[in-house]
């Protein structure tokens, strides 16, 4: 072969270099600016976004105690693979966990990932965390990273504060904001002021490498958002005042519940036997939790100012008068001879008094003839053509006063109680009854049944002369200057105003000259209703109602005692002593304090 | 003339190939800076790979300067002698060698590797330029080819002994040399035809080869049966592909490795397993995919830094300027390489010695077999054979191997 026709091959070999050339870069230029999945796929191998949980609000009372904030807890992680020889005594000493415990935990650690990070020991105390601090250069391949655990300071008020716990199923089906493992508020202000408390999550978009470690942040973190905290959140609850109540509370089963009827603001809330709600938080809450729930004989989970519906006693009859008096069967003026009972054919509701008596004695004696025969007429009235018609205008009134239907209010799971519709004695008397069948509610006795709460916020609406404001446990969030105005409506029952002296005046003759005098209070106008709520399974409930001072009322108080007989031998001094400490900040009588406290109802 | 005479060392040094030189060795010593780069790193500077690689770097270009001030003939006269001699030390490695990602192709001094293997490129092709440039009678000349595959083939069997398969393929590389020099067009042919029924045969199976070649040879009997001589020619050539046919299976199974087969799988798409077989490759195409037209910026590039790509100073160096540069960057590499190898053709056609043109065409033939897999390997396109990008890679010996066999031909150009 000649040699022209060899030097032509230079162009061949040229050619076949820069077609090889060629289709690389068009193959470049394919994976790199026309196909864009592999920016994509770049993006979700090495990118990885981290949720950065927000601290919950904090909890004040309404003198800014602080009731519940956040502690830090530390958990104590490993990395399997950065883990060297140490002194697995020295570990175990330091955790307080014997050594098989230990080896267990990092075997199992070890078997889950040798470079992820693994929990080695949950919800280190502050105090430990910072002896195990010291300790840590010891043992290499772990640290200690740190999370927010709800602490309540004070061992008072479980009921209202609530828990919180991990979130369940449902609740991460209906909301996107929680993930699993996401803590949530169970019951009491944690529940229902969750989206406030909670706070704002933060995403921290991190790079994480071939063996799945962080890797700094991305982009510098400029997609980096930061957790924002819950709001702050200032109860209505006067701390010193619940504690003080479930002091007088000690070894008797029942509740209390005070409110400033001029706001609707629920300044204590006791039910008693409580908890302590630090039982509830961390790592014993499975563990606490299954204990109260399993104890029967005192049922510490149950919350009977809200849940619990009681036989309302003699208290109720207060409603009865203000209904009569709005329905004009009776005037102030009206007297009935009472001649020691309510007789109805071969029937008598007993009473333990007698003689003429009008509207205000017969609430200072607690007249039961009176209240049976003003309900009489109030639901047998010749207005009405029938007595369900009547009876369904009283119930109406009820209704009107917050008994039987739930406020809706920030306390989660109140009960409605039980006000029932003349349907009810429809089908349990086949529709032939008259008002006597029902007469018993006059007194406060039979079917109807209302929730300390509610009894309380009737006493509102007497202090208030006809309205109220829902009641309710948080008084302002975010800031203290910005109230909480959810419940600021002014609800009026369907009692003027006019009509509510008599029963004022009749509550402060029960406490000068009645039934409620164990309630004086040296320098403070209390005027107050014993009763007795009828219990069917055992000594009756002690019940008494107080409002103080009379003329311009700054609390009403209700207190319900199980088992505690007359109204006034327990439930009366509780309220009183309560309102003494309220208004004075101090208690004088301090004999029958500590008679209070030492008292134990089983 | 005076001149000439008197200061001969720097007269002509072709000024083109140096610059490409140099633009190479400092975006290889950027991109290994980059692709080791961590944020508030505290090792100590000297225990980087970009540490050693400064250190290397200043020992190529005193070495450069030495192979500079060599008389042109000493090549000629010594080119044997280097080729036997680099021939015995590879040889010597299968036995004392160290074994270094499964190749025993790395031979231990003190702290350091080297691997005689990249020194052989340079004596065959020293080797190889010499044998052409022998005055040949016509009884050499008949058995000339013969001898010429034989310089190729010692070193290809020892490289394969080492298994060292990358090396021993870019020993082929001499073929453009061959063609050059007159090595008859079907002989390539035939080789492409082979190379093209092994692929299809793997890709698909035995008996889609067989079909499709028996329906070419169908189409040529039809339109060339009045040529006998024609015929005939066909039908060995059909033979001779069915028999490679039924090699292909003895071959893939008996003579590759279980990772040879496993890359070649990968890149046919016989499997699809993202994290096993296939995460080397998906790791590289999504870090130079992942880069776009300008890249993500120098030291910014997240894959190559998570280390989701393997060796990524060395055999994987691509990447780090794909992602890193994106398509900018990457054509500019890959334009520098092909403009350094048709600068060598280009310069070697106008040599008057013809032992320079031959080497030129045996040292280009190298650089272009070294671009064409690993950069076909980085994109996806070939399967994963393990040799480093001239230049630019991470590595004392390879660095130091193309520098010397860069400048022994800039030196011999250089009139």
């Amino acid at each position: 072969m000649n040699n022209a026709l060899l030097q032509k091959r230079y162009y061949f070999i040229v050619g076949g270099i820069v077609l090889v050339a060629l289709i690389y870069m068009v193959r470049l230029f394919y994976l790199q600016v026309i196909d864009r999945s592999y920016r994509n796929m770049a993006e979700q191998t090495s990118v990885r976004r981290l949720v950065e949980q927000p601290a919950r609000g904090f909890i004040y009372d309404r003198n800014d105690s602080l009731l519940v904030y956040n502690d830090a807890a530390y958990d104590l992680m490993v990395v399997p693979r950065d883990m060297r020889e140490f002194d697995t005594n020295d570990l175990c000493r330091t955790l307080e966990i014997p050594k098989e415990e230990l080896l267990k935990r990092i075997a199992k650690a070890t078997a889950y990932s040798k470079v992820i990070p693994s929990i080695i020991d949950q919800q280190i105390s502050k105090e430990d965390y910072g002896y195990l601090q010291e300790k840590l250069y010891r043992f290499p391949g772990f640290f200690v990273q740190n999370r927010t655990l709800r602490h309540y300071a004070y061992p008072v008020a479980a009921h209202i504060l609530g828990y919180v716990g991990e979130v369940d199923e449902r609740t991460l089906e209906r909301d996107s904001y929680y993930r699993m493992g996401d803590y949530i508020g169970k019951s009491g202000i944690e529940r229902s002021y969750e989206e406030e408390l909670r706070g704002e999550k933060g995403i921290r978009v991190v790079l994480v490498d071939v063996s799945n470690r962080e890797r700094g942040s991305y982009k510098n973190g400029e997609e980096d958002e930061l957790p924002i905290q819950g709001q702050s959140l200032w109860s209505t609850i006067d701390l010193p005042l619940q504690q003080y109540g479930e002091k007088l509370m000690t070894n008797k089963r029942g509740s209390i519940v005070a409110i400033e009827p001029a706001t609707g603001e629920i300044l204590c809330i006791v039910s008693s036997p409580a908890y302590d709600p630090n039982l509830l938080v961390g790592k014993d809450l499975r563990k606490n939790f299954a204990q109260l729930l399993c104890d029967t004989v005192k049922v510490p989970l149950f919350n009977r100012a809200l849940q619990a519906a009681y036989p309302p006693g003699s208290t109720f009859k207060l409603a009865n008068g203000l209904i009569a008096l709005q329905e004009k069967v009776v005037t102030p003026n009206t007297v009935w001879y009472c001649s020691g009972g309510y007789h109805m054919g071969s029937h008598t509701v007993g009473c333990h008094h007698a003689g003429p008596t009008n509207l205000v004695s017969a609430v200072q004696h607690s007249c039961n003839f009176y209240f049976c025969n003003a309900l009489y007429h109030i639901i047998g009235n010749k207005k009405y053509k029938n007595v369900q018609e009547g009876y369904q205008v009283w119930r109406e009134y009820l209704l009107s006063m917050g008994f039987g239907v739930t406020f809706n209010s920030d306390l989660p799971f109140d009960v409605k109680g039980i006000i029932p519709t003349s349907d009810y004695f429809d089908r349990i008397y086949r529709k032939s009854w008259n008002p006597n069948s029902v007469i018993s509610m006059g007194i406060g006795q039979g079917e109807a049944s209302v929730t300390p709460l509610q009894m309380a916020n009737f006493l509102a609406i007497v202090a208030n002369r006809g309205y109220y404001y829902k009641p309710h446990v948080v008084k302002a969030i975010g800031s203290k200057d910005n109230p909480n105005k959810r419940y600021s409506e002014k609800i009026y029952c369907k009692v003027d105003s006019k009509y509510f002296d008599p029963i004022l005046e009749g509550m402060d003759m029960a406490v000068q000259a009645g039934t409620a005098r164990g309630a004086k209070i040296d320098g403070v106008h209390i005027i107050g209703k014993t009763g007795t709520a009828q219990n069917p399974h055992g000594r009756d409930h002690s019940v008494f109602a107080a409002i103080a001072p009379k003329n311009d009322p700054k609390i009403v108080v209700f207190v319900l005692v199980e088992n505690g007989g007359f109204g006034a031998t327990v439930a009366c001094p509780i309220a009183s002593l309560i309102t003494e400490f309220y208004l004075n900040r101090e208690v004088k009588r301090k004999d029958l304090e500590e008679r209070i406290i030492s008292m134990s109802i089983k | 003339m005076y001149n000439n005479v008197r200061n001969r060392v720097s007269k002509n040094i072709d000024i083109h190939l140096l610059i490409y030189y140099v633009l190479l060795v400092i975006i290889g010593w950027l991109t290994i800076y980059s692709s080791e780069y961590v944020p508030n790193d505290t090792t100590p500077f000297m225990d980087h790979r970009y540490a050693k690689q400064l250190i290397y770097i200043l020992v190529a270009i005193f070495s450069a300067i030495v192979v500079y001030m060599f008389d042109t003939r000493n090549y000629s006269y010594f080119a044997y002698f280097i080729y036997l001699f680099t021939l015995f030390v590879m040889i010597l490695v299968i036995f004392v060698g160290d074994e270094i990602s499964g190749a025993k192709a790395w031979i231990r001094i003190g702290s350091l590797s080297i691997q005689p293997t990249e020194f052989g490129k340079v004596g065959t092709a020293l080797a190889l330029a010499k044998f052409f440039n022998e005055g040949k009678t016509n009884a050499e000349r008949k058995n000339m080819w013969l001898m010429a595959a034989l310089f190729i083939l010692i070193p290809i069997a020892i490289t394969l002994l080492q298994k060292d398969t990358g090396s021993a393929l870019v020993f082929f590389s001499f073929i453009i040399l061959f063609y050059r020099e007159g090595l008859a067009t079907w002989i390539l042919l035939f080789g492409a035809t082979f190379l093209s029924v092994f692929v299809f045969t793997l890709k698909f199976n035995e008996v889609y080869s067989i079909a499709v070649l028996t329906a070419i040879l169908l189409g040529f009997l039809i339109y060339q049966w009045k040529d006998k001589k024609k015929v005939v020619r066909n039908i060995l050539v059909y033979a001779c592909c069915i028999g490679c046919v039924f090699l292909v299976n003895f071959v893939y199974e008996s003579v590759l490795q279980p990772h040879q087969r496993m890359r070649i799988d990968t890149l046919l798409d016989k499997v699809d397993d993202p994290r096993g077989a296939d995460f080397n490759v998906n790791q590289s195409k999504i870090a130079i995919g992942s880069g776009g037209f300008f890249g993500k910026g120098y030291l910014n590039g997240t894959q190559t830094k998570l280390r989701y790509v393997p060796e990524q100073s060395t055999d994987f160096i691509f990447c780090n300027i794909g992602e890193e540069w994106g398509f900018v960057g990457s054509v500019f590499v890959c334009g520098l390489i092909i403009a350094m190898i048709i600068r060598i053709l280009s310069l070697s056609e106008k040599q008057r010695n013809p032992f320079v043109r031959y080497y030129g065409y045996g040292i280009a033939g190298i650089l272009f077999m070294h671009f064409f897999i690993n950069i076909g390997m980085t994109i996806g396109l070939l399967p994963i054979i393990g040799i480093p990008l001239p230049f630019i890679s991470y590595g004392g010996t390879s660095f130091l191997a193309f520098t010397i066999m860069l400048f022994i031909f800039l030196r011999m150009s250089d009139v």
